[in-house]
């Protein structure tokens, strides 16, 4: 600790040159903080849901319905305990910025498919019992102070015109990658808004057995085969693995663009520790020659240059961890999108190492510095 | 038994495929709480004398020992913990780190010993009170006087009371009046504090302050 002063002047000495790279390395560790949970969320979202449930979709893209018939005749497959479906709604709340998935769905089906979501009874019970009322998650109610009871107003734009939900019910995901900023309201309300011009998007098929998946989604699209609205029929998990990948390989984009950004700050690091070094060439000679170690003085330049990177890392990543904490409004993009501490701490080691890494040339020349030349430079 | 041996010392140095010797066989004795000067033309090899007894260099051959312990036997890593306690270093151009105040310079050595911040603080105090620079001990070298920024580097070399002071040129950058001042100051660390000193100077008024003056020439040491 006796040593931290010295530490402290050195960083001083230049004042704006320490606060660009304190700068430098913040901005670098803002990004790779922020990326990396964006890998973390979609790969999470690629882990989600059940293998027991599978999506029935339209063969043709999800944008296109399947007919209400199908409700029945999926039911009547052979493995199949139950089925429910929904559709995309796609309103605006107030601003478009304020985006957030809202699904119509079949009421009395779809919440005893989705045991993730954690209701309390009475809420449960008010939100069936009432065609306007409408499920948030719990997410969503703190994004935008919502209160139970509270009118909402979406503003449809695939179907069009203002629609009034009330909120009665909210959920807590037993898992943060399940979401906790989606809307959920009844199908039958959609059905008489639209004059029942509307069928379903997608259905959800809750399996019996998990392990005769393979089997259930080949009589399931065989059925459909040779109708007009072929189906498309895979484990909810693999549909939203595939819904992931529509982002493009964002792993490999992100940690490319980490490990360039990582060697370029690196550059950047070192290159502010060697200038260092380099103006304080006669000052270490006179520190070795008052006897100072050489081991002494290459820890002092290392974790001088440690500081550098430990501050703006720790700026960087909080910084990020305060932007995209919970209830951040990526979370609505992505599910379950936040900055975890396991990333603050990968970011502050990564820091630390950028800290070494660039450190150690100068930390070498000073220990190594040959003190006699050193001190004739001086004179 | 001589506080400083300096026994059939020879230094050469190497420049490409020349050789360039500096002494050949020198023999020297310092009796504790001397004061000696050392004169000479420029590269006859003084300063290489001084830092060959702070053990800042290594001869090409010979011992050199101060106070019993054998400096020219020892490893880098000993040399410097060994220098810490037992020399006491004034350059010519003082050298002292411009962002640290008087105070915090004079302390630089004790940061390699034990001591407490308290009792560091005394030392310090107590240095800086040699020298007549109590009173700055706030200022940052860019604040002081040459002659005061000499007197500051002065009481670091003398802050962790250490065996020998060894100066190289002290008032080489210094007008007469503070050069009067420096000389008058290491005199009195010599009869006070019975320091032992060995002094290069190229002014032969300066050297004439010490107990005596040697010349070194051409490599060879004469008193």
């Amino acid at each position: 600790m006796k040593f931290m002063r010295l530490i402290w002047v050195n960083l001083l000495r230049n004042k704006r040159r320490t606060i660009l790279t304190v700068l430098s390395v913040m901005v670098a560790l803002f990004l790779f903080t922020t990326l990396r949970s964006v890998v973390t969320a979609l790969d999470a979202v690629s882990e989600v849901g059940s293998e027991a449930r599978l999506i029935t979709r339209s063969a043709t893209g999800i944008t296109f319905p399947l007919p209400q018939s199908y409700f029945e005749r999926l039911k009547a497959q052979e493995g199949v305990q139950a089925v429910s479906w929904a559709n995309w709604f796609g309103g605006i709340y107030v601003d478009q910025s304020n985006f957030f998935a809202q699904f119509a769905i079949d009421q009395d089906t779809y919440l005893d498919m989705y045991p993730e979501m954690a209701i309390p009874d009475d809420q449960k019970q008010a939100f069936l019992g009432e065609r306007t009322a409408v499920l948030v998650g719990s997410g969503l109610m703190q994004r935008f102070g919502w209160t139970l009871g509270q009118n909402v107003t979406l503003q449809g734009t695939i179907f069009p015109g203002d629609w009034e939900f009330t909120v009665r019910a909210v959920y807590v995901p037993d898992d943060p990658s399940f979401g906790d900023e989606m809307f959920f309201f009844h199908y039958d309300y959609l059905y008489e808004g639209t004059n029942g011009n509307i069928i379903p998007g997608w259905f959800v098929v809750q399996l019996e057995d998990p392990t005769a998946a393979p089997t259930v989604i080949d009589r399931i699209d065989r059925q459909f085969e040779n109708s007009s609205n072929p189906t498309q029929t895979e484990t909810e998990k693999a549909f939203n693995a595939g819904f992931v990948t529509m982002w493009g390989n964002i792993g490999f984009l992100v940690k490319a663009i980490g490990t360039a950004v990582f060697f370029a700050i690196l550059l950047v690091t070192a290159n502010t520790m060697m200038m260092a070094g380099r103006e304080r060439i006669g000052e270490n000679a006179v520190l070795k020659t008052l006897g100072f170690q050489d081991g002494l003085l290459f820890r002092l330049v290392l974790v001088e240059s440690v500081l550098i990177t430990l501050v703006g890392g720790a700026l960087g990543t909080f910084g990020s961890r305060l932007m995209f904490g919970p209830g951040n409004a990526v979370n609505s993009i992505i599910q379950g999108f936040r900055v975890q501490w396991s990333t603050v701490i990968l970011a502050l080691v990564i820091a630390i190492l950028l800290g070494v890494v660039s450190g150690m040339v100068p930390a070498w020349q000073a220990m190594k510095l040959p003190v006699i030349q050193a001190l004739r430079r001086v004179a | 038994m001589a506080l400083v041996e300096i026994q059939d010392l020879t230094k050469v140095f190497h420049r490409d495929s020349q050789e360039i010797p500096v002494f050949d066989g020198v023999n020297l004795e310092i009796e504790q709480g001397e004061f000696l000067s050392l004169m000479g033309p420029s590269g006859s090899g003084k300063s290489t004398l001084l830092h060959l007894l702070a053990g800042l260099d290594k001869p090409t051959a010979g011992r050199i020992t101060v106070g019993g312990a054998e400096v020219t036997g020892m490893k880098r890593r000993q040399l410097a913990a060994w220098r810490a306690q037992h020399i006491g270093f004034v350059f010519q151009f003082y050298n002292l780190l411009p962002v640290l105040t008087a105070f915090q310079n004079v302390e630089l050595p004790l940061l390699l010993t034990r001591l407490s911040s308290r009792e560091r603080r005394e030392h310090v105090d107590t240095a800086l009170g040699v020298v007549g620079l109590t009173d700055r001990s706030d200022h940052y070298p860019r604040q002081l006087s040459g002659g005061q920024e000499q007197r500051v580097g002065i009481a670091r070399a003398i802050v962790s009371d250490p065996t020998m002071i060894l100066a190289d040129e002290p008032t080489g950058d210094l007008d007469a009046k503070s050069a009067d001042e420096i000389l008058a100051l290491l005199k009195r660390l010599n009869e006070e504090f019975n320091k032992t000193i060995l002094m290069v100077t190229h002014d032969a008024h300066a050297a004439e302050r010490a107990h005596e003056v040697m010349h070194l020439d051409k490599g060879v040491l004469s008193r």
